[in-house]
Order: C-alpha cells, then structure tokens, then sequence
C-alpha cells in the first residue's frame, strides 16, 4: 500500500506497474486453463459419464484447468458428444457461435468424430466434421475416437489440445509381399 | 453422520496411503493408464494374414470396412476407424485371425483421416468371371487342410466364451 500511496509523483506510474505485473501474473496463470461446455447432440449417454469421469479425482482434468461452465458464453472449448442429430444441428450451430473466439471443440466418442453407426443416417448429419464443413464453419477440432472412449483416452485428447502430448496416430497404406508359389510334394 | 465422516475419512487415508494420499492418476503427464483385460482397443490388421474374403466388411455394423477390386488381381481393403464402435464383429468373424483389436485407445487427433488405413491383398483371377477370387497362397493351403479348417479354430473365440 505504502508504495502505491506514496507522495512521490509518479504514484500513478506505480499502480500501473503493479496492474501490468498482475495482468502477467494473471495471463501466465490461466493461459491454459480452458472453461469446457458440454453439449450432448443425441449421445446415448456412454460418453457423457466418462466426460464426467474425467472431471473426477482420480482422473482430475481440473489439474490442465479444465472446468465445466453452465453457460455457452463463458466457455473456451465445446465438448461434444453423439452424432449431431438433425433436431440439434441449428442449436449446435448457435451454441458454436455463443461462445466466445478463439474456441475450440472436442468431439468426443465415435459419433461425432465419424458419424459411428450412424454415419449415413437421415437422422443425423454423420458426424462433427462433416457438419462443420457443410456450414463452413472454421474451427480446430480434436477428436477422441472410442464408443464410448475411455477416461484416459478423454485425458489424452485434452492434453493433445493442450499440447501437451504428441499424436501417435498416422494412416498407414499396407500391401501384401508376392509369396513364391508353393511346391507341390 | 460425523462416524460415516470419520470411516470416508480412513476410507480415504487408506486408499491413498502407498502413494502419500494422492489417488489421481499421474497420466497423461506420467505411467498410470492400465486397460483391463479384454478391453477392445484399435483395429489392427495383419497383413499377411489376410486372405481378403471381405467377411469383416460384410459384419461390421458401422461400414468401416470398405472393400475395392482395383484390378484383377488386388483387392483394395480400406478400414475408416473413425466410425468404428469396437464392437469385435470383425474379429470375431475372421478366419484366418489377420483381425485383432489391440489395447491401443491413445488414437485422439485432430484430422480423422489419420484413423483411416488401407491394405492391399493379391487374389487369384477367377477364370470363369475374371474377377477377384481366392488368393492364390490360400487355394493352396485348402490342398493339404482340406475345405473345412478345424472347429476350434473356426469358432476358438466362441468355444471359450461358452465353456466360462
Ligand atoms: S460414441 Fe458410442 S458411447 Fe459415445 S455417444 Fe456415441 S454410441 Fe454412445
Ligand atoms: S481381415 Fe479377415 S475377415 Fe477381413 S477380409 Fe481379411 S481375412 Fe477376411
Ligand atoms: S470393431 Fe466393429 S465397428 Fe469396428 S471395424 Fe470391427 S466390426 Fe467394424
């Protein structure tokens, strides 16, 4: 206090010091803390609890900052989950715009990420990147397949977004090697 | 109520007592990730096994698997593991075993086509059609096994599953 209300002139210049010194000590502090949405878009429910799980104790995403918030518009990331089925297609559409940029998603479980069995459905829009693409909506988006993926798995693809990991994944392209022809005995 | 307090409390020391009352997993920042037995990870193909009947694609209820005749004598296999449910159907209904589903589930990323493989299987020629037919290794192992492989191996998975 004494040095913000000292009678030197430059008491202005102190205070700003000091907001400048707690806006870095703030901006270093929650630079990675990410405010998660959860939006379920048809799931069946298999991974809206280990999303849940996630946020437990024992697996404590809340160590990477990572936190659940009531409402769109306080949220940094959307966690979705289920096939984005054609009744939840416009307010998903509304629900990525109510948040706040930059934003970023996790699609979580096989629906969102390929549209799982539910792929060609009439019912739904076959998965997250097919919607996305289709309204040409431009976010990153990371995806954690499994149906419903583990807890570990939900960890992996936070820590993926938080760069914290590295991805293990790659397409392969395989092809047979010509065996000789058997001899006939 | 403050006994069911005092029981949560040693529930809780006990519980964490080897690793100094921390139960959260160290992963992903550390080791911690067990997968139980049985648990059905990513689908890996064996190559060299695989003798291209397509029975996996016929099953799996997702339509992962996706067979193409490229030309007569290679079928194109492509698996999209972006919409697989890990059901096993595929390896359930394999005959020659070249299906396993591997404790693998570290499989996030951020373009879904790195989830996508596609292997490539050399056939016989069908000299009636002229289409994809057995692969030539596999008509030649039907010589000295006959038509029928053994029942065990046909239905190994099945057999053990019933006797539990
Ligand atoms: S991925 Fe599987 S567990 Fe998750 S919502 Fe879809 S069907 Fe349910
Ligand atoms: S992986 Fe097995 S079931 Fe699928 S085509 Fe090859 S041999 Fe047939
Ligand atoms: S596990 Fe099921 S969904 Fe996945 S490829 Fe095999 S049959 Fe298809």
């Amino acid at each position: 206090m004494n040095r913000v209300l000292g009678d030197s002139a430059n008491a202005y210049d102190e205070v700003k010091v000091m907001v400048g010194w707690f806006r870095g000590l703030c901006e270093k502090a929650f630079k990675r803390a990410l405010w998660v949405f959860h939006a379920n878009t048809g799931a069946c429910n298999g991974c809206d609890i280990e999303v849940i799980n996630v946020l437990t104790p024992y697996y404590d995403a809340e160590r990477f900052g990572i936190r659940l918030v009531g409402s769109p518009r306080h949220a940094d990331v959307i966690i979705i989950t289920g096939p984005i089925t054609r009744q939840s297609g416009p307010a998903l559409e509304r629900l990525i715009e109510a948040v706040p940029s930059p934003k970023l998603i996790i699609a979580v479980g096989s629906c969102p990420t390929g549209g799982n069995i539910w792929f060609d459905s009439y019912a739904t829009h076959g998965g997250l990147a097919k919607f996305l693409s289709d309204r040409g909506i431009d976010i990153p988006v990371f995806y954690v397949p499994g149906c419903p993926p583990r807890p570990e798995a939900i960890l992996y693809g936070v820590a993926l977004a938080l760069g914290l990991v590295d991805k293990k994944v790659a397409p392969k392209r395989l092809k047979q090697e010509l065996l000789p022809p058997r001899k006939s005995s | 109520m403050i006994g069911s307090k005092l029981r949560e409390l040693m529930v809780a020391i006990r519980g964490g007592a080897p690793r100094a009352l921390v139960v959260t997993l160290p992963y992903p920042l550390g080791p911690g990730a067990k997968v139980p037995e049985g648990f059905r990870g990513k689908v890996e193909i064996d190559v060299s096994k695989c003798i291209g009947c397509s029975g996996c694609a016929n099953v799996c209820p997702s339509r992962c698997i996706i067979p193409e005749d490229t030309s007569q004598l290679w079928r194109r296999m492509t698996i999209f593991r972006e919409r697989c449910t890990y059901c096993a159907r595929c390896q359930e209904v394999c005959q020659e075993n070249a299906v396993t589903l591997t404790m693998e589930f570290e499989l996030s990323t951020d373009n879904p086509g790195d989830l996508t493989d596609t292997w490539e299987v050399f056939m016989a020629t069908c000299s009636r059609c002229g289409r994809c037919f057995k692969p030539k290794t596999v008509l030649d192992k039907m010589m000295e096994t006959g038509y029928k492989p053994p029942m065990e191996k046909r239905y190994g998975a099945v057999a053990t599953l019933s006797v539990k």
